[in-house]
């Protein structure tokens, strides 16, 4: 009882604020948005926090987030930065486009876009809201199916987000990266990013999202990312997840491919003290090929969830799944990866792997795959680990005259590489590995 | 260099080595031979501080140290090397960088500067080409990939370029074709100086026409039941080991 009278002061905390939020919203009002709001509030009110007993969150028990009366960003005040104050946040060594996000809300300032080619949209989700709202209402439109409260509050409190749109047959010469400085120092504030990723027929693009903490005070980020590729187009989407230990971060990531397109998801977790992923695709067509790469880092008190669903809905499909967790001190993970395979989804090809090491006695995790198979001509295959560095291994480098703590860092690397190795961008990658070092309070090799 | 003394070994509860003596000094080569279970790989992981293995008794001096009360890691620092049986693979941890840090850490344990880089890759190049190694294994990751003869090679490779004291060579003929046995048996020669010395474990005469030992002895039970010179192993090919292990059981017998 009392868990449910937490979870309804913090449903009804959101609800009742919405009301001062709707009043600030001045230009976005107007726009096809706002009926969405309004719905996602109701949607809200019925569906409500998921405890523990919703078999989808039943590790992951959210009561340490809505004890927090977040107060969203957009209705906080307004941050300004210099360049030189997000810069060491960025990831560099490789050309990029930038859009930078300060609590969720666009800082055109610190952005810098240009040469895109013609058609090609690389924008703000509030700007293109504000004025040109018919861009992106149709695809809005047939992503709107909220499904959590998560989701729902995100609908209801966005003002902004990354929104890259490639029309059929076009090419961004060079990745985008949206870094997200989330926190403010006076307020615990709620950040609503939505993302939204289109790539049209033949079209490529790469994306990097990366969330980074930039102040002191609690925050939650709460994201929702809708992407859609088209028939034969190619989306790699990044995600670098690095938020301070104090703060709360979920994320849902709903994907829709056409025949023979190829999405790659890459999920690079360090840091959160609650984080919640559920990534979603939609196989709508034959020939798709969908990858999922994880590797996600935790110490101290992390609490880490990876939700993985792919939908076969069709048939000679290709899904490939690598998720790699190192955790330490008392960190938890968890990872679900769902694989659903219907009648029609024949010559269908699942892969899914998840591979965890413990480096401390107290790190635990919860893993589960979920395989749901309705064809009979398919092939799947799933395997879990979870253990300790190798023994043998680590004898094997300290034999060589390497000290132990050194010889753990090798071995750590040698454990991240496969999934690290997946990243195209080779400056990300070097970071990546940097960081995997730094996070782990380990020498780097 | 190394006196090993009524050394005494287990793993999982199970005695391995029961009272293993032998005394390697500087230049000298060394053949351990003997049937499989016998003990030979654990003799080299104890040696090389495997934890896996627990020393019941007995010990072992190296240069007059305690060698058994050192880390692993200070075993390789005062000059022991093992080639694995079975070279442990490291994806992502690339041969060149595995070998300068292990180097570096030698060096700064003895004090010395770091070696340079332009010194390393004269260094690699020299000893590879020893070896026939191809820039491309050079620069993969530890052993990712290879084949089981291009991984032993690479155990001599890291022997070379590491240029220890004393080398445990356990195995590294198995699965070697003709021509990779000539090159790694080069290699080990040119390793070969008067301040030096070699353990070398294997199965077959064969490797000791090219690495040729001073003395050959029979591991059988954990223990060295038999020594002798290079002839030895002329006579273990001819006639197997029951010939010298009868001898040991009527011994025992009685
Ligand atoms: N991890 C282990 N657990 C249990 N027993 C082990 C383990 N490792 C080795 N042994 C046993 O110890 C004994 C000696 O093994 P060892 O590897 O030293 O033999 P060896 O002489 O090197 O044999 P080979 O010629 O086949 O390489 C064997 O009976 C082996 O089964
Ligand atoms: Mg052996």
């Amino acid at each position: 009882m009392a868990i449910n009278k937490e979870f309804e002061s913090a449903k009804n905390w959101y609800i009742n604020n919405y009301k001062e939020f709707s009043a600030g919203l001045n230009g976005l009002s107007k726009s096809f948005f706002t009926p969405l709001r309004e719905n996602a509030i109701k949607d809200l009110g019925k569906l409500g926090f998921p405890t523990t007993k919703n078999e989808e969150w039943r590790y992951t028990n959210i009561s340490p987030l809505l004890k927090n009366n977040f107060i969203p960003a957009a209705a906080s005040r307004e941050i300004s930065l210099h360049f030189e104050d997000i810069k060491n946040k960025l990831f560099t060594g490789f050309e990029h486009h930038l859009l930078v996000f300060i609590n969720g809300i666009f800082s055109e300032e610190l952005s810098s876009v240009s040469n895109i080619p013609s058609g090609v949209i690389v924008d703000s989700f509030g700007k293109l809201l504000r004025n040109n709202p018919e861009v992106i209402e149709k695809y809005i439109d047939n992503f709107n199916n909220v499904q959590t409260a998560f989701d729902a509050l995100n609908t209801a409190y966005t003002t902004d987000g990354l929104v890259v749109i490639v029309p059929d047959g076009k090419v961004i010469d060079k990745p985008v990266q949206a870094l997200y400085l989330n926190g403010d120092d006076e307020n615990n504030v709620l950040i609503s990013p939505r993302n939204l990723v289109i790539v049209g027929k033949n079209s490529h693009a790469s994306v990097v999202t990366v969330y980074e903490p930039g102040a002191e005070q609690k925050y939650f980020t709460n994201i929702t990312t809708n992407i859609f590729v088209d028939e034969n187009g190619n989306l790699d989407l990044y995600k670098i997840q690095n938020e301070s230990e104090d703060s709360y971060h979920i994320e849902k990531v709903d994907a829709v491919q056409n025949k023979q397109s190829v999405f790659s998801h890459y999920n690079i977790l360090f840091g959160g003290g609650l984080v919640r992923n559920d990534i979603n695709t939609a196989m709508n067509d034959e020939f798709i090929e969908t990858n999922y790469y994880g590797l996600y880092l935790g110490n101290n008190k992390q609490h880490i969830d990876n939700h993985t669903f792919v939908d076969h809905a069709m048939p000679n499909c290709v899904s490939n799944e690598l998720y790699k967790g190192i955790l330490d001190d008392k960190a938890h993970g968890v990872f679900n990866g769902k694989i659903m395979v219907r009648k029609d989804a024949q010559k269908t090809n699942a892969y899914q792997s998840n591979k965890t090491v413990l480096l401390s006695k107290e790190a635990t995790i919860d893993t589960k795959p979920q395989l749901e198979i309705f064809a009979d001509d398919v092939k799947c295959s799933h395997g879990a680990t979870i253990g300790h560095l190798d023994d043998e291994a680590y004898f094997y480098i300290r034999s060589r005259g390497i000290p132990a703590e050194l010889a753990k860092s090798i071995l750590i690397r040698a454990f991240a590489n496969d999934v690290v190795e997946k990243i195209k961008i080779d400056g990300l990658k070097e970071q990546i590995n940097h960081l995997i070092f730094e996070h782990l309070h380990r020498i780097e090799i | 260099m190394i006196k090993i003394k009524d050394l005494k070994a287990e793993i999982e509860g199970k005695q391995i080595l029961n009272g293993l003596n032998l005394e390697v000094n500087p230049g000298e080569v060394h053949a351990i031979m003997g049937p499989n279970g016998s003990g030979k790989s654990t003799l080299a992981n104890v040696l090389a501080g495997n934890e896996g293995y627990e020393v019941t008794g007995g010990n072992v001096t190296f240069f007059g140290k305690d060698l058994l009360e050192m880390a692993p890691e200070d075993r390789a620092r005062e000059g022991l090397f093992l080639a694995f049986q079975y070279p442990i693979e490291i994806p992502g941890v690339s041969n060149s960088t595995f070998l300068k840090t292990a180097i570096n850490e030698i060096r700064k344990y003895k004090g010395e500067p770091e070696i340079t880089a332009k010194e390393f890759l004269q260094l690699m190049r020299e000893k590879s080409e020893i070896l026939g190694m191809t820039d491309s294994l050079i620069n993969r990751s530890v052993n990712t990939g290879f084949s089981g003869g291009e991984k032993k090679r690479n155990e001599i490779f890291q022997l070379l370029m590491m240029n220890p004291k004393l080398a445990l060579l356990d195995e590294t003929d198995s699965g070697l074709d003709i021509d990779a046995l000539k090159i790694v048996s080069k290699g080990v020669n040119e390793f070969r100086s008067n301040d030096n010395a070699v353990i070398v474990v294997t199965h077959y005469q064969r490797l000791l026409n090219y690495i040729v030992p001073d003395f050959v002895h029979v591991l059988y039970k954990g223990r060295i039941i038999k020594s002798g010179t290079k002839e030895l192993a002329l006579e273990l090919e001819e006639k197997g080991y029951d010939w010298v292990t009868n001898g040991e059981l009527q011994e025992t017998a009685v």
